[in-house]
């Protein structure tokens, strides 16, 4: 009776501190310039691609309705220019970006998925198992990745998801090395050795003292993920390997190429989603490199 | 004798997110040659800050007031062309920690020499060599031992051409920053006897900082004990550790038994509580709140430095009474 | 205070006979870093286990612990052979706990004191079994307490950074109590604080002794606390105990080499002539023949042992490894030849 009030308290309390933690994080976050201009422009982004609709009418994407002449330069009315239809180039970049956007993330959270896995089990588990794991990671990870894209995507067709789907399997075995490595050097640590003292199996060392440790490192290893997984399917679109239904900002490109924008000097074609690809890929890993030095001192104290 | 170091009321604060912290907090120490002056006290008590400032090798984010003096001239004003002369040939430190301030990728030959040629150009390699060599005799490793490279030599062999580093260019002043911390107990034997040994031979003042005090009364002539950022008591090794005037430094000799007292047995002494926080010092003593023989004028002002006899001194307004 | 006079016939608590732990080092050698020790401990005793890094003292503390399985030889406790199943390990867990070296590396950093202390007592389901159907926060503050932290609610949430060295050593030692054990193994459990804090985490074991009964093993490398606190000592060198009796006798009378040695260079003012040895404890890939510790003995280098004719058995002959009993016993030849003598 007594002990229910301070033990209701004490969850409170408890989350009152964490509140203080994420606050101190932010603190140390803002204290990185680059981190603050990246997460600016990553939130730019995603405000326009949440708020497409709004910025351009979607009929714009429309081939058959298309209103402006051929290739024509930046004006007034078309600000970016039209492309080979006479659709207007910042109509298809701002509803390009949801598409680059959402395969970026979708295909992220598929790498990050196994790569945690694999890269958790691999670290934490010795013996055959561990070593079967490690050897499939490195396999991976020495698979030339693009033919192995084109190939998946040859067999599994062209869609959103056999895109992300494609980029997620190639793009983990990166993060599964750095959780491991991350997993191998918390096994060390004393208080495994004491979780161990008091009788602790492997499932909860797994889960209450490793996880919880490497999880910043995940988080923070996500945001670059990301920026690589918008790089390949730019590539992958630019490929002719995306969705064809769907404008991207590599299927853009594509486009562009296709149609000789290069040669003809059309630069308001090329550029813009190339400029954008850039911008955005910059802006994650500004972003995933100041989580990495809020969440290892270790990367702080150096600088 | 010639003062190789003076400090005179020195004082550093480190500038943090939190507002300033003040490490140390008006010292006055002073190094004669052929002396050894040993500094102890507990971690945060400011000691570490004090070697680092000899040779203004405090992080930038510190200020220091009072005045520095080396070999005679003021380390706080000198130019840096003078610092660097000063760094290794006029005073070198022996850093704590010799496992990490040992370059792993260099032979030993090659971290001893690099002094060496940057303070004395045009020094044959023949010759450097051979005093690489005749330095590493000096601190008991066979010379052929410099073709090593530090993950081949036991801790207290790194210990030992860490000291061997900091002898390179002959310097007058030798800092040693806890030279035996994590060594064992006869390595550490090994060691005490080499500093003390190249104090005689060579003739030099030696600053000696340490957690230990018992390791300090074994080697040292003087002995200082810092708290929060001051001195508290002061005198012969001897003094403060079989006959210690403030309550603090009873508790640091206290906590090294004498092995065979049977006062001691079943009985270990230590203070209740830990060390002030430097940012928010208790008004008074600041050592009252873990003080036993605290009364209520301690917590009125900071005691000062009292002068007893002899060279001893402490800082507390109850020393001599019963 | 002395427990050795009526102990001799008191069954061992727990007992460490012939243990002898090998490793595979890299480059293929055979690493042996303990090569036949005994220890016993009785309930309520303390015992120091002295020596210099690399002389076994925490790997056999691991294996009285079950963290370190012997490849020869057997820890028994309470008379029976350590079962070293999934669950005869937690049984015995729950008998004897471990304070680990490294206070502040200990503590998971991401856990806050309450639930660092509450993990043994969720693992071992404490609080269904507790008599007085206590609540964990019950059993969490009272293990706090018996730690010397009141009021320990105060503490609860802390984080281990926002802890000072003092505190960390008491929690870790709160987070074994809280299994009731019967016996502690604390290692080296003040190396790592301030002076002026040792002698309080001193007194903290003398006093868990007294109130709750608590047998003792503590590994350190330090003779002043092992006077402070220990009823009986044994000296390691080199995978062995080499002496071992009680605290007055090892510390009072110590009879072999290594252990007048290791007392002669404890600094203090008005010493004993200090016997610094040259060089440090082998590698445990090649271990001396005949006595372990003859390359380095004083004794036989200057000539003592030579006099009393035991020099060529020190360099050929091996000794057998200490029998674990309450009697002062040395691993000396020399030593042995003296005896016969006198």
């Amino acid at each position: 009776m007594s002990t229910a009030n301070p033990a209701r308290t004490s969850a409170q309390l408890l989350r009152a501190r964490r509140m203080a933690a994420l606050k101190a994080n932010w603190k140390l976050f803002r204290a990185s310039r680059w981190g603050v201009i990246g997460l600016v422009v990553l939130v730019l982004f995603i405000l326009v691609a949440v708020f497409a609709p709004l910025l351009a009418d979607p009929e714009g994407l429309q081939v058959t309705k298309a209103t402006g002449g051929i290739l024509e330069p930046p004006s007034k009315e078309y600000w970016l220019g039209t492309d080979e239809n006479g659709r207007s180039i910042l109509t298809l970049l701002i509803w390009g970006s949801r598409i680059s956007l959402f395969v970026g993330l979708c295909a992220t959270v598929i790498s990050m998925v196994i790569g945690t896995l694999v890269g958790l089990m691999s670290g934490f588990f010795e013996g055959w198992p561990a070593a079967i794991l490690f050897r499939i990671t490195e396999w991976f990870l020495v698979i030339p990745y693009l033919p192995l894209a084109l190939i998946l995507a040859t067999v599994m067709g062209r869609s959103l998801f056999t895109i992300s789907f494609v980029i997620g399997l190639t793009s983990w075995p990166a993060t599964a090395l750095l959780i491991r490595a991350q997993v191998l050097s918390i096994k060390e640590r004393p208080y495994l050795e004491r979780a161990r003292v008091l009788g602790a199996g492997r499932w909860r060392q797994m889960s209450r003292h490793v996880l919880p440790n490497v999880t910043p490192m995940i988080f923070a290893n996500t945001t670059l993920t990301v920026a690589g997984a918008i790089l390949l399917e730019t590539t992958l679109s630019f490929l002719g390997l995306g969705d064809p239904t769907r404008i991207s900002w590599g299927s853009m490109l594509e486009s562009a190429f296709a149609v000789g924008a290069m040669t003809t000097g059309a630069w308001w074609y090329i550029v813009p989603p190339g400029v954008c690809v850039v911008i955005v890929v910059l802006a994650f890993t500004l972003v995933g490199q100041a989580l990495e030095e809020v969440f290892n001192p270790r990367l702080r104290g150096s600088r | 004798m010639t003062e190789l170091l003076a400090l005179r009321d020195v004082s550093v604060s480190y500038g943090t997110l939190d507002g300033p912290l003040p490490a140390v907090r008006g010292v006055d120490v002073v190094v004669h040659a052929g002396e050894v002056v040993g500094v102890a006290g507990e971690s945060g008590c400011g000691k570490s800050t004090l070697a680092s400032t000899v040779l203004r090798l405090q992080p930038k984010s510190a200020t220091v007031s009072g005045t520095v003096e080396v070999l005679g001239a003021d380390v706080l004003t000198m130019g840096w062309g003078d610092l660097r002369a000063l760094r290794w040939a006029g005073a070198s430190i022996v850093f704590q920690g010799a496992l990490h301030s040992l370059n792993p990728v260099h032979r030993v030959e090659r971290q001893i020499d690099e002094a060496i040629r940057v303070h004395e150009s045009g020094v044959s390699d023949d010759a450097i060599e051979e005093r690489v060599g005749a330095l590493l005799e000096q601190v008991g490793l066979p010379p052929a031992r410099m073709r090593a490279y530090p993950h081949q030599l036991s801790g207290g062999q790194r210990q030992r051409v860490m000291i061997a580093m900091a002898l390179a260019c002959r310097p007058s002043l030798i800092i040693a920053d806890e030279p035996t911390t994590a060594l064992d107990v006869m390595v550490q034997a090994q060691i005490l006897d080499l500093l003390s040994g190249l104090v005689k031979d060579l003739g030099v003042g030696m600053m000696i900082i340490s957690h230990d005090l018992s390791v300090l009364a074994d080697v040292c002539d003087r002995v200082l004990v810092m708290y929060a950022g001051r001195i508290v008591e002061s005198g012969s090794a001897q003094q403060v550790f079989s006959d210690p005037q403030h309550p603090y430094t009873r508790a640091l000799s206290g906590a090294f038994p004498r092995i065979g007292d049977p006062a001691a047995r079943y009985a270990p002494t230590g203070l209740a509580g830990d060390p002030p926080d430097p940012r928010e010092l208790p008004t008074g003593c600041s050592f009252a709140p873990r003080c036993p023989r605290v009364v209520d004028r301690c917590r009125e002002a900071e005691p000062p430095l009292l002068q007893l006899e002899g060279e001893r001194a402490a800082a507390c307004i109850r020393v001599g009474e019963p | 205070m002395s427990v050795a006079g009526t102990a001799t016939e008191e069954q061992p608590l727990i007992e460490a006979r012939g243990v002898q732990v090998d490793f595979a080092t890299r480059s293929g050698s055979v690493a042996r870093a303990l090569d036949g020790a005994d220890l016993s401990v009785r309930r309520g005793e303390i015992v120091a286990l002295v020596g210099e890094s690399g002389s076994g003292k925490t790997t056999l503390a691991r294996s009285l612990m079950g963290l370190q399985r012997p490849s020869s030889g057997e820890v028994f406790f309470d008379g029976a052979p350590l079962d070293y199943s999934i669950r005869g390990l937690r049984r015995f867990r729950n008998q004897v706990q471990m304070v680990l070296q490294d206070a502040a590396g200990s503590l998971n950093p991401r856990q806050t004191v309450y639930e660092s202390v509450a993990e043994g007592i969720r693992l071992h389901g404490k609080v269904a079994e507790d008599p007085q159907g206590r609540t964990e926060v019950d059993l969490v503050s009272a293990a706090l307490s018996d730690a010397g932290l009141r009021p320990p609610d105060r503490l609860f949430l802390r984080y281990p950074h926002e802890l000072s060295g003092g505190q960390k050593q008491r929690v870790l030692i709160a987070g074994a109590l809280a299994l009731r054990p019967q016996m502690l193994i604390a290692d080296e459990p003040v190396s790592s604080l301030d002076a002026s804090i040792r002698g309080e985490i001193l007194a903290l074991l003398l006093g868990l002794r007294e109130e709750l009964g608590l047998g003792i093993v503590v590994v350190t490398h330090d003779l002043g606390l092992a006077w402070n606190i220990a009823d009986r000592i044994a000296v390691m060198y080199l995978g062995r105990v080499v002496e071992s009796g009680t605290t007055e006798e090892v510390l009072g009378s110590p009879r072999h080499p290594y252990t007048k040695a290791l007392l002669s260079v404890v600094p203090e003012i008005e010493h004993i002539e200090p016997i610094v040895l040259t060089g440090e404890i082998p590698d445990p890939t090649r271990i001396p023949g005949g006595c372990r510790f003859h390359p380095r003995c004083p004794a036989l280098a200057d000539g003592s042992a030579a006099a009393a004719g035991v020099d060529e058995q020190c360099r050929t002959e091996p000794l057998a490894p200490l029998p674990a009993t309450g009697v002062h016993r040395v691993a000396c030849h020399l030593d042995t030849v003296l005896n016969i003598v006198s």
